[in-house]
């Protein structure tokens, strides 16, 4: 029977669900709320007490920049940054494997780190202090303290969900345990490990200003803080802007390593 | 190298699995095991790896290792099981390592099995850039690599398409050829069996036991797909099966 009636095309309803990086659309963003804010500064419909105008904003960074101060004060801060998250990190990285990898470390560990996870770590800063000095000790402890706990949980995930069959492989083909830890359950758990990290580092540098609420001459922390007791305004959102600037760069490190380390994925 | 299986059995907490199995793998033959799905051919192939341990029985080798043999009891797995982070000689070299060969030996045993596989122009890519038989032919190259006693072999070719089971098939019988090698190979494909197999062994449904063992007389190299004799085989094969088979399907449907 040949067909009638109406003929009509089928409805596309697949696509969507599939968000694609559009270039500069983030960065139109950015200067589209900069510009309102420059505008509404202007106009007077924001008072100047509600934000600062962007424009003194950015007078007020030439001024630290150009007196020196800006690197008197990044310098020491980026070192607390480095050599706290380096240490929380790296012995973070450490015990998540071996929670991973050890039936006795894991029950032991994995219900301790559930109980440290939650403290807030600034809570901790007395303790530092006693424990680490007023010095650049506390510091360090406490963004290493403040790295270590999101870490180890990435780590032992990223570890648990090394696929079984390639370590089965390994030990198969009778590699060594050391072998099979540096050549297949590392490389495996790196992808989940870099994730992790990117939490990690960011929590880190949200724990700069924290470790430097006690006797910190220099460092971005206490800029930040003494231009808060002041309300100075535009002094704060300086600090405040280097800090997102540094989370900026750190999450496109990560990217980097990403790239250059996980090339292998699809 | 020949192994022995002595009265395997095992279970799997209240779940008996294998039950009195007693096999002998003859030297230079290979050995196809068939059964219905769950029946317990990859425990029984763990078992003669030393992946696992049985409740009971033993697993023997006689006789010497062949010369210049890395690793006498060598898996290939369906799933590959490369590591996607190394190219497909970095994965070769995997197995060399531990043994301390490196350097020019290795390259040496590399060129030799990437070439024994047809892979030599491949040898500086990631497994994400092979189609799945190539995948395969990697895995087995590592396994040459280390010059082993015995293949054993998990339905090494159940990932792929028809086609490329095909190829594959006449590679692994071209490779038998060139040097014949004692093997294990586990599949549910009777046609497999029937081409690749000088001892075809069927085991019944969980628990696995053994219901009968087939000899195939005919080399490998003559036969062919759609060869009569072996379509004979297949279907004394299929008649073992069938009842074993629905009654499995029938039990995990209940489980
Ligand atoms: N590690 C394990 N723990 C518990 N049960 C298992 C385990 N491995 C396999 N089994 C069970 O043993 C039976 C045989 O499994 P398997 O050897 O994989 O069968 P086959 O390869 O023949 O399909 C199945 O019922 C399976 O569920
Ligand atoms: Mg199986």
């Amino acid at each position: 029977m040949p067909e009638q009636g109406v003929v009509r095309e089928v409805a596309f309803r697949g696509g969507g669900f599939a968000p694609k990086t559009r270039r500069r659309v983030g960065l139109v963003v950015f200067v589209a709320l900069i510009a309102l804010a420059e505008w509404g500064t202007r106009a007077g419909w924001i008072s100047a007490l509600t934000l600062p105008r962007p424009s003194d904003v950015l007078q007020t960074f030439i001024e630290l920049y150009s007196s020196g101060l800006l690197f008197k004060h990044l310098v020491p801060s980026l070192m607390r940054l480095v050599v706290g998250a380096a240490i929380g990190v790296t012995i973070g990285i450490g015990t998540g494997v071996l929670i991973g990898l050890f039936s006795y470390i894991r029950s032991g560990l994995v219900p301790l780190i559930a109980a440290i996870f939650p403290i807030p770590k600034i809570a901790l800063l007395p303790l530092f202090v006693i424990w680490f000095g007023i010095g650049e000790g506390s510091k360090y402890a406490l963004i290493a303290f403040g790295t270590f706990t999101p870490t180890v949980v990435a780590t032992y995930g990223a570890v648990d969900n090394v696929d079984r069959t390639l370590i089965r492989m390994g030990q198969s083909f009778g590699l060594t345990w050391f072998s099979i830890v540096r050549k297949i359950v590392l490389p495996g758990a790196m992808p989940g490990i870099l994730s992790g990290l990117r939490i990690s580092l960011a929590i880190a540098i949200i724990l700069l200003v924290a470790a430097e609420m006690l006797g910190a001459e220099y460092g971005i922390g206490a800029y930040i803080l003494e231009a808060g007791s002041l309300y100075d305004l535009e002094r704060l959102f300086v600090g405040v802007i280097i800090l997102s600037v540094l989370g900026v760069v750190v999450s496109g490190l990560i990217g980097a390593a990403e790239k250059r380390l996980l090339n292998w994925r699809v | 190298m020949k192994i022995e299986l002595a009265d395997i059995s095992h279970r799997y907490g209240d779940a008996e699995v294998l039950r009195d199995i007693s096999l002998s793998i003859p030297d230079g033959q290979i050995v196809c095991i068939v059964g219905p799905s769950g029946c317990g051919k990859s425990t029984l192939l763990r078992f003669i790896g030393g992946l696992e341990k049985p409740s009971a029985g033993q697993v023997l080798q006689r006789g010497e290792m062949p010369a210049g043999c890395l690793n006498p009891l060598t898996y290939i797995f369906q799933d590959f099981a490369l590591l996607p982070w190394r190219s497909v000689s970095g994965n070769v070299s995997l197995v060399l390592e531990d043994h301390g060969i490196r350097g020019r030996d290795a390259t040496k045993i590399i060129d030799d099995v990437l070439e024994r596989t047809r892979l030599t122009d491949f040898a500086h890519a990631l497994p994400r850039q092979l189609s799945g038989g190539m995948k395969q032919r990697v895995a087995i190259a590592r396994a040459l690599a280390v010059n082993p006693a015995v293949l054993l072999m998990d339905e090494p070719l159940s990932a792929l398409d028809s086609q490329t089971r095909e190829l594959l098939m006449d590679d692994l019988i071209m490779l038998w050829g060139r040097q014949p090698f004692t093997a294990v190979y586990v599949t549910h494909n009777l046609a497999e069996a029937v081409r690749l197999g000088h001892r075809i062994v069927v085991l019944s449904r969980r628990p696995g036991c053994i219901r009968k063992v087939i000899d195939i007389d005919k080399p490998l190299a003559e036969r062919k797909p759609g060869d009569h004799d072996l379509d004979a085989f297949q279907q004394q094969l299929w008649e073992l099966m069938r009842d074993e088979a629905r009654a499995a399907d029938a039990e995990l449907i209940n489980a």
